[in-house]
């Protein structure tokens, strides 16, 4: 690493996440000033877009090879009152909380409070979005039997594809002119709102090329006084790339990764999209322009891993935006879950490695930044060699790279309809998720408690913690004669609460549609240019909503504590079951250790357990996959939770496998803390029992202790067991290498481990940022340490 | 009656009493990495002729169950959560087979298989015979983890459906390994030259316990020892650690060797380059 990154990584590092108002008082200048009047809605989106990129302030980091950020300086946060608006609490919340802070200067509280604030009361998505649902579905979801992602960000889950290393925004305009020149005003009754889309796409591609410009014109004045000859040079070049990029197609590496940058930048200013974008399969795109870099001695490898530091740096630089409530529960993190994808196949269906592949993860080792999140694309036909690299990295103990199987991923997309090319050239994003890059918008709508849905049908309907009827009235448990019985309730629930979501997610994405369309995301997802369909109104060429499901493992032993013990075992009756429950185990302490360490429990490859695991997945997918959403697309199931299990145990009272009330429920498809005591590979037996290829992704989290990945040939294993359970089609694992005790050192003493970070579920974080619960649960995950 | 059925009859007699056949065990774990090639299933039997002073399997020893405090990690088919937890279970060899499957698809991705282990395994040669039987009709790859203290009649009975031998060799001077773990070592060191010339299935696994069997003497004698065999596939140089002192505490045993610390890297490195020198294969570790 040269003296110049060092001095970029630390000082983003150190940067202070603040709020930022410029954004926000841009845009509410714009809207005052009765522009947006004259306009169709996403012509006014992109005069908006295209406002704030005019005026924002330029900024250039001292000795950086990339410009742009997203605020006026590093982890300076926009925030996005159109969609949600920050009150004087949530501004004190953000500044004052213990974790994931963000700080706000008096005058940035003046300009949102007395600026901005009243301008948009009762105009946000999310006052539309809370005033629109049912009294049911606000019932659900302060009950906490669902979140929403869409009430404080925009949905925006998707990730760029190979076409802007081929196209420049001059191309693209020029694709919209012709979509513009074939409408056909007499036939077809959308014509208006296409040309409208199209022209706002237009005056999208027309403002980051402005962006670019101003850039350009500021680096050539910083160029005409910088002293140093070297760095002269430097802002000479970045100069004109600017003038280049994003107008023209790129033709370096330098020029092809500013190009993106400019890409993520316009993405994330348009809309708090969720989900960064991200440049996707970065080992593909870069491979091209490296080689022939190489080749005319434009770059060195050295110099190819500087470029690429400093890009790495630009997104450590971007915090996720700021999130309050709920929200900020279910995802309390600063990562923006910008998922690079390494490895994996080619668009035929070969092994796509390359020298730059191993080049990232050499960046990614490096770099040990938060910001992107990395992880590797592993096909049977890659060579084992990127696995152990991958090991290597991961074994150093900061949670990434995350590992992926290329082939589940292929037969998930396949499945729901993708072409096999658009298969291949796809991966994983956010967390887990699956999506054909470039062309699909893949929602996720919000996370959804399946243990609390037990709960309910234990209460006949009754939520015990809002003390409220919120579900069916699906008969008193202590009547049910069997399991089969009391399974068939739960179900019944389980279809009900799901109705009130999706319900609520068909107003959600029509609101969205209308009101806050995407044109300059637009332009980047096939085939929104050729539909004329914005990428929140079903332009893209795939669309899937999704709804995630959260506690695989604790519904799993919940339902097997009842079967063993109440209905087989008759250990105890249901109605000393409920008591038991409704006490918390009070003074009842040996019979809560009986349901813990007696019940047969996922995560052992038992099954008797994992027979339920099956019924629940089975039951979760039919009641969600393959209904249609208001874009032409589907709901789709995956099985992932970022910090959602910590939230969702918090409104859950005890569970019958000996959960205590309050604690976090299991996360992901990993078993319950603590319950699996036969070692990995019965937990990935136990994980690959359910049907992976019908999900959008699943997410498994094993913890190792670093002794097991020390030596080549306990990395072999390790890739003995990765490569097992993607034989038995697992989708995802991802690997935290630490000692427990250091974790707990780390609680005692935060100020000494500010620099480690962990994986948590998904994503990576500073472990020091987690909440103590999240810090405790993943103290808790089963550590394998001795077998 | 036709002779074919009659025959086909005796067979699933015998398959039905292998499989009706039952032994004790106390463990069984499932990723093991340290016992013998790929990713493997250890299976522990219970009972023990040797009682080594630096033993870490301290609740092998006894034939029978026994009470151990704070077990509930311990393989157990008659789960308690109590404190007082029993050690070792009566299990048939039809169990056995169903948990070693279950992880079929990690041998055969790793090329490991299952290793018996104790204990000394040999102990229960009808169970173990039966077991490693069926595992070879499975094509599961098998290895015994031994002391090699039994007749060498037994060893040749199972010589066949074992693939590997984890051989023990622990003290060169009677007198020493009599004291340190409680028999002669004649016949474990006449066994080992047998079973070696019987072909390359000997994997030596030699403890390095500092003071005891980490001693320049029976170093020594080791190597000159092991330069007179046969086909030896691999050494393994297992160093000493200390995690069998909380077993000791909760079994309320004498533990002898709680003082002792393990040997440094540089020292088992440096006897790693002794052993090489046999021309033979060496790792520290299983």
């Amino acid at each position: 690493m040269t003296e110049r990154i060092n001095k970029l990584r630390r000082q983003s590092l150190d940067a202070i996440p603040t709020m930022s108002y410029e954004r926000a008082q841009l845009l509410t200048e714009f809207y005052k000033s009765g522009e947006p009047g004259k306009h169709s809605v996403p012509v006014v989106r992109a005069m908006a877009f295209k406002y704030i990129l005019e005026h924002k302030e330029l900024c250039i980091n001292d000795g950086e090879l990339f410009v742009g950020e997203k605020g006026p300086e590093p982890k300076a946060t926009p925030t996005y009152p159109e969609l949600c608006i920050h009150s004087k609490d949530d501004l004190e919340i953000l500044h004052n909380r213990e974790k994931v802070w963000f700080k706000s200067s008096d005058e940035t509280r003046n300009v949102i409070l007395n600026e901005v604030a009243p301008f948009w009361n009762g105009k946000s998505i999310r006052e539309k979005i809370l005033a629109e649902v049912d009294e049911e579905w606000r019932d659900a979801y302060k009950a906490g039997i669902f979140t929403e992602f869409m009430e404080q960000r925009a949905p925006g889950h998707t990730v760029g594809d190979d076409k802007i290393f081929r196209k420049g925004m001059l191309d693209f305009k020029k694709e919209i002119e012709e979509e513009l020149g074939k409408l056909d005003f007499y036939n077809d009754k959308e014509a208006f709102a296409k040309r409208e889309e199209l022209r706002a796409m237009n005056i999208a591609a027309d403002a980051i090329m402005l962006f670019a410009k101003r850039y350009s014109a500021k680096l050539f004045d910083l160029a005409a006084k910088e002293k140093d000859t070297q760095r002269k040079n430097e802002l000479e070049t970045m100069a004109g790339i600017c003038q280049r990029v994003p107008a023209n197609a790129p033709r370096t590496m330098w020029e092809a990764l500013q190009y993106y940058w400019f890409i993520h930048l316009g993405i994330t200013t348009e809309l708090n999209t969720w989900d960064s974008f991200n440049p996707g399969r970065l080992d593909q795109h870069l491979q091209p322009f490296y080689k022939r870099d190489l080749e005319s001695g434009l770059v060195t490898e050295e110099f190819a891993k500087e470029l690429l530091h400093s890009f790495w740096i630009k997104f450590n630089n971007q915090p996720a935006p700021p999130k309050v409530g709920v929200t900020a529960q279910e995802s309390n993190t600063y990562t923006d879950f910008c998922l690079i994808n390494v490895g994996g196949v080619t668009e035929k269906g070969e092994d796509a490695t390359n020298e730059m592949t191993y080049i990232l993860l050499d960046v990614i080792e490096e770099m040990r930044l938060l910001q992107p999140s990395s992880m590797v694309q592993v096909s049977k036909k890659n060579p084992d060699r990127l696995l152990k690299r991958a090991l290597k990295i991961i074994r150093t103990g900061y949670g990434q790279p995350s590992i992926f199987n290329t082939d589940a991923i292929i037969q998930e997309l396949t499945r729901q309809g993708k072409s096999i090319i658009d298969a291949r050239c796809g991966g994983a994003s956010g967390c887990v998720e699956a999506g054909a890059f470039g062309k699909e918008s893949y929602i996720l709508t919000g996370y959804f408690n399946i243990p609390k849905v037990f709960e309910i049908t234990l209460n006949n309907g009754f939520d015990p913690r809002t003390q409220k009827q919120i579900g069916l009235q699906t008969g008193d448990p202590t009547t049910f004669k069997t399991y089969d019985e009391f399974y068939s309730a739960f179900e019944k629930q389980l279809n009900h609460f799901v109705d009130i979501k999706i319900k609520g997610n068909i107003i959600i994405e029509r609101i969205y549609a209308q009101y806050m369309p995407a044109p300059f995301m637009s332009i980047l997802i096939d085939d929104c240019i050729k539909k004329g369909k914005d990428y929140n109104a079903g332009g893209a060429r795939y669309n899937s909503s999704y709804i995630q499901g959260v506690g695989l493992g604790t519904i799993t032993d919940s339902l097997s504590s009842i079967k063993y013990n109440v209905y087989e075992k008759k250990n105890l009756t249901m109605s000393e079951m409920l008591e038991l429950l409704k006490s918390n185990f009070e003074n009842k302490k040996d019979l809560r250790d009986k349901l813990f360490f007696e019940t047969p429990r996922y995560g052992n490859d038992d099954d008797a357990a994992d027979n339920l695991t099956r019924q629940v997945f089975e039951s979760y997918f039919a009641a969600i996959d393959g209904r249609p959403n208001t874009k032409g697309g589907h709901f789709r199931v995956d099985l992932l939770p970022t910090t959602c299990h910590v939230y969702f145990g918090s409104v859950l009272g005890a569970t019958p496998d000996g959960r205590y009330a309050k604690e976090p429920v299991s996360e992901g498809i990993s078993p319950v803390q603590g319950a699996d005591v036969h070692g990995p590979t019965a937990v990935i037996k136990s994980a690959s029992k359910i049907d992976h290829l019908r999900t959008g992704g699943t997410l498994l989290n094993q913890k190792f202790t670093p002794n097991f990945l020390s030596t080549d040939d306990g990395i072999e294993k390790v890739v003995n067991l990765i490569r097992t359970y993607f034989r038995l089609d697992g989708h995802h694992i991802q690997f935290n290498v630490v000692n427990a005790e250091l974790l707990k050192e780390a609680q005692k003493h935060p100020e000494k481990y500010r620099d480690l970070i962990v994986r948590v579920a998904g994503y990576s974080d500073y472990f020091v940022d987690l909440g103590i619960d999240l810090q405790n649960e993943i103290i808790n995950r089963t550590e394998h340490m001795s077998f | 009656m036709n002779l074919d059925i009659l025959i086909f009859t005796e067979q699933i007699e015998v398959l039905n009493f292998q499989m009706a056949c039952s032994g004790y065990i106390f463990d069984i774990k499932k990723y093991s990495v340290n016992d013998g090639p790929g990713i493997r299933t250890t299976v522990f039997l219970k009972g023990c002729p040797l009682v080594c002073t630096w033993c870490h399997n301290p609740e092998s020893q006894r034939n029978e169950p026994e009470e151990i405090e704070n077990c509930s990690f311990r393989w157990n088919l008659h789960a308690d959560h109590s404190k007082k937890n029993t050690v070792g279970a009566k299990i048939y060899v039809d169990e056995v087979i169903r948990e070693i499957e279950k992880d079929r698809m990690f041998y055969e991705e790793s090329k490991g298989g299952v290793t018996f282990s104790g204990g000394e395994p040999m102990l229960q040669l009808e169970f173990l015979s039966s077991v490693l039987t069926e595992c070879r009709t499975r094509d599961i790859h098998t290895a015994i983890d031994t002391t090699g203290y039994a007749p060498f009649a037994d060893f040749e009975r199972i010589y066949d459906s074992t693939n590997i031998f984890l051989y023990d060799l622990k003290l060169m001077d009677e007198e020493l390994h009599f004291e340190f773990c409680g028999v002669p070592n004649k016949l474990i060191h006449e066994n080992l030259r047998k079973l070696a010339e019987l072909g390359g299935k000997v994997i030596l696994r030699i403890p390095v316990i500092p003071t005891i069997t980490a001693t320049e003497k029976n170093i020594n004698s080791m190597i000159e020892f092991i330069s007179s065999l046969k086909n030896i596939r691999e050494i393994d140089l297992l160093p000493f650690h200390n995690t069998a002192k909380s077993k000791y505490e909760r079994m309320k045993r004498l533990n002898k060797v709680a003082e002792l610390i393990p040997p440094t890297d540089d020292y088992m490195n440096e006897l790693k380059n002794r052993f090489s020198l046999l021309n033979i294969p060496v790792k520290i570790g299983g």
